[in-house]
């Protein structure tokens, strides 16, 4: 009898894989369900004896079990893809069964938490300070300092908040986490909740994710007794992409609109419920059991460039040929992610921009493809690394209409509490849409009205209307309550800085 | 039982959980494929909340509706990374295959971001779409 591996991951089933390990059950296969390997072009991926055939369809069921099959790829942990890559937080991906605890404890699963536990709260804080962690949600905040100021806080109740509401399109590493190897997660955050001496966490997870939310409320009944007395809850989004945002995330939980709240006071103080609370995104909180191990925080410090340490999980999105999952050390090229690893475009036409970190990245063009990935090359170039997506676009792309819709994304999702967001995005789709339509002559019907006196009745140049966006960039991103403003403008003006043309004229 | 009947168990159900408007609202929804008028008299007054404060959650919410849609749905994913992938342009055919009897939403981004144009219908996930296929995936429904 045949044992072969199919991931149950949420793109491999999206590309047939549950009807596919149906035809090999038939054929007398038995079929495992592991983790994906990341390798999103060859899914659904067979692996039979560390052999590999991708993308594979049930037609090609008797050719893969006579070896004859043209879809073989040969050992799927030496494919260039994988072999490259360094592999810490998704150590585990396509290598186990993701709600197995003899396969989590097989691969070194619940190492951090022990030797955690056996040392003192402010001790663990200093070893994630000394990997120097930084928050792998976006904004890249050192992940130790969060925790020793929810640690130092005086409070009766603390609480760890996982952020699992990844809505950035470009991204699924979260996704891929949650689905492929939910312990390491829920280790992480039971790591956390003894650093700090919270009681009680919560995953928050984005409603579309509906195979993560099955698999972590799964993991969570099995590790119960591993992580109690800390206790996890998943709470589900309902479809609102600023809930990504931390304290609007903490006010869905509490039960309301999903607003953002103003910093001061910092959820590290002032979190859910009034209590200190650690917010931290999945990917670093999933990064934590490595590095409590023995010598896991200095051979984190020991990788990465400058201040930004460790590895980060890259998802290659968007239109490329090899797309998926690429965890590799900072400092890595655009150049070498899109062109080498990515192999070029999916439709085999020219890159014409990478948007890297989802909706309010900036948009690069290739000859920025030499930058660094590291968070303060990115900032110096007016981008932002955010959650590590990398979506890419070939020549069709039309960047006007790319730079609309980042204001129609954030009009459509703008919680409302803010002006700048609220307001800004609108005017900024029309806006765009008037410099595409080549301005206009005069005043509209509403200027032209005599109680608008001071309403201008003279048409605007391009260059006035140009000027006009930049200052509407300007207010939002200085203005904003949040990212989802504050960041919208770096698509748009990455866009009309670069690709002008895409403008109108 | 009655709808009544039900409401009430999704409300005991969640009477020691700590914020439980979301996870009431997300259970009523699934229940009757709404969150009316009358569900939310019921959940202000089982939290003692004001009727507004539940109004205002679940209109906050894409996935709450005031009135239930008895169609089939095709949630679309037409974020950055399906456009990459050239959702737009199957956006019309779906429509025509689609016409009043099946409802074609606008999601952003169901994860799937290397293997777009992706789409959802219910818990059952679709990558790779090309025309033909969404428009089958459409008539299927």
């Amino acid at each position: 009898m045949t044992l072969m591996r199919i991931s149950d991951d949420a793109l491999a089933l999206a590309c047939g894989a549950d009807a596919l390990a149906a035809a090999f059950t038939a054929a007398g296969c038995t079929v495992e369900r592991a983790s994906s390997w990341g390798m999103h072009w060859l899914e659904p991926l067979v692996e039979i004896d560390g052999q590999g055939f991708g993308p594979a369809t049930v037609a090609d069921v008797p050719a893969i079990l006579a070896g004859t099959s043209p879809k073989a790829i040969g050992p799927i942990a030496a494919h260039p893809f994988i072999a490259h890559q360094q592999r810490l937080t998704f150590a585990r991906a396509g290598r186990t069964r993701p709600l197995s605890l003899e396969d989590y404890h097989a691969t070194g699963g619940w190492a951090g938490l022990t030797r955690a536990r056996g040392m003192t709260g402010a001790k663990v804080v200093e070893e994630v300070l000394i990997s120097g962690l930084r928050g792998r949600g976006g904004a890249g905040f050192p992940a130790g300092i969060k925790w020793r100021t929810v640690a130092d806080a005086k409070a009766d109740r603390k609480f760890v908040v996982c952020n699992a509401d990844e809505g950035d399109s470009g991204t699924f590493a979260d996704r891929m986490l949650m689905e492929g190897d939910p312990f390491q997660l829920i280790e992480g955050m039971a790591i956390a909740a003894h650093a700090v001496g919270a009681q009680s966490g919560y995953i928050y997870v984005r409603s579309e994710y509906p195979h993560a939310i099955a698999k972590l409320r799964a993991a969570i009944k099995l590790a119960a007794e591993h992580i109690a007395p800390f206790v996890l809850e998943v709470r589900v989004g309902a479809g609102a992409y600023v809930c990504g945002e931390e304290t609007s995330l903490l006010n869905s939980i509490e039960g309301k609109r999903g607003e953002v709240r103003a910093k001061p006071p910092l959820p590290a103080l002032k979190g859910l419920f009034g209590c200190p609370t650690v917010v931290n995104n999945v990917l670093t909180l999933a990064a934590i059991p490595h590095i409590l191990t023995e010598g896991g925080a200095s051979l984190y410090d020991s990788l990465g460039i400058d201040r930004s340490k460790g590895t980060m999980p890259i998802q290659l999105a968007g239109n490329i040929k090899h797309g998926g999952l690429y965890e590799t050390a900072f400092g890595i090229s655009l150049d070498a992610l899109v062109n080498q690893i990515g192999g070029g475009t999916a439709s085999g036409r020219p890159v014409k921009a990478v948007q890297v970190g989802g909706p309010l990245g900036a948009y690069i063009p290739p000859s920025q493809f030499h930058l660094p990935f590291d968070y303060e090359a990115y900032a110096g170039a007016d981008a932002l690394i955010g959650h590590g997506g990398i979506t890419v676009f070939d020549d069709s792309a039309d960047m006007g209409a790319m730079a609309r819709f980042a204001f129609e994304f954030c009009a459509a999702e703008s919680c409302g509490k803010c002006t700048p967001c609220r307001i800004g995005s609108t005017r900024g789709v029309e806006l765009i849409d008037r410099i595409r339509a080549g301005g206009k002559a005069g005043a509209d019907s509403v200027e032209a009205l005599p109680q608008m006196h001071n309403a201008r009745k003279a048409g605007r140049s391009r260059e006035e209307d140009l000027q006009l966006l930049e200052d509407l960039a300007e207010t939002m991103k200085f203005g904003s309550l949040c990212a989802l403003g504050g960041f919208t403008p770096y698509p748009v003006m990455s866009a009309l800085k670069h690709w002008p043309e895409d403008f109108g004229k | 039982m009655s709808r009544a009947e039900r409401l009430a168990a999704i409300l005991a159900d969640h009477a020691a959980t700590e914020g439980a408007l979301l996870p009431i609202c997300h259970d009523v929804q699934a229940a009757f494929g709404c969150v009316d008028a009358a569900a939310e008299a019921a959940i202000a007054q089982a939290l003692n909340l004001s009727r507004a404060e539940v109004r205002g959650v679940v209109s906050f919410y894409h996935d709450f509706t005031p009135a239930a849609d008895p169609r089939p749905a095709v949630e679309l994913c037409r974020a950055e990374a399906c456009q990459a992938r050239g959702v737009d342009a199957l956006v019309a055919a779906a429509q025509t295959a689609a016409g009043e009897r099946v409802k074609i939403k606008t999601v952003y981004c169901l994860g799937l971001c290397s293997a777009g144009p992706a789409a959802r219908v219910g818990d059952s996930l679709h990558a790779r779409l090309d025309e033909a296929g969404l428009v089958e995936l459409v008539k299927s429904l």
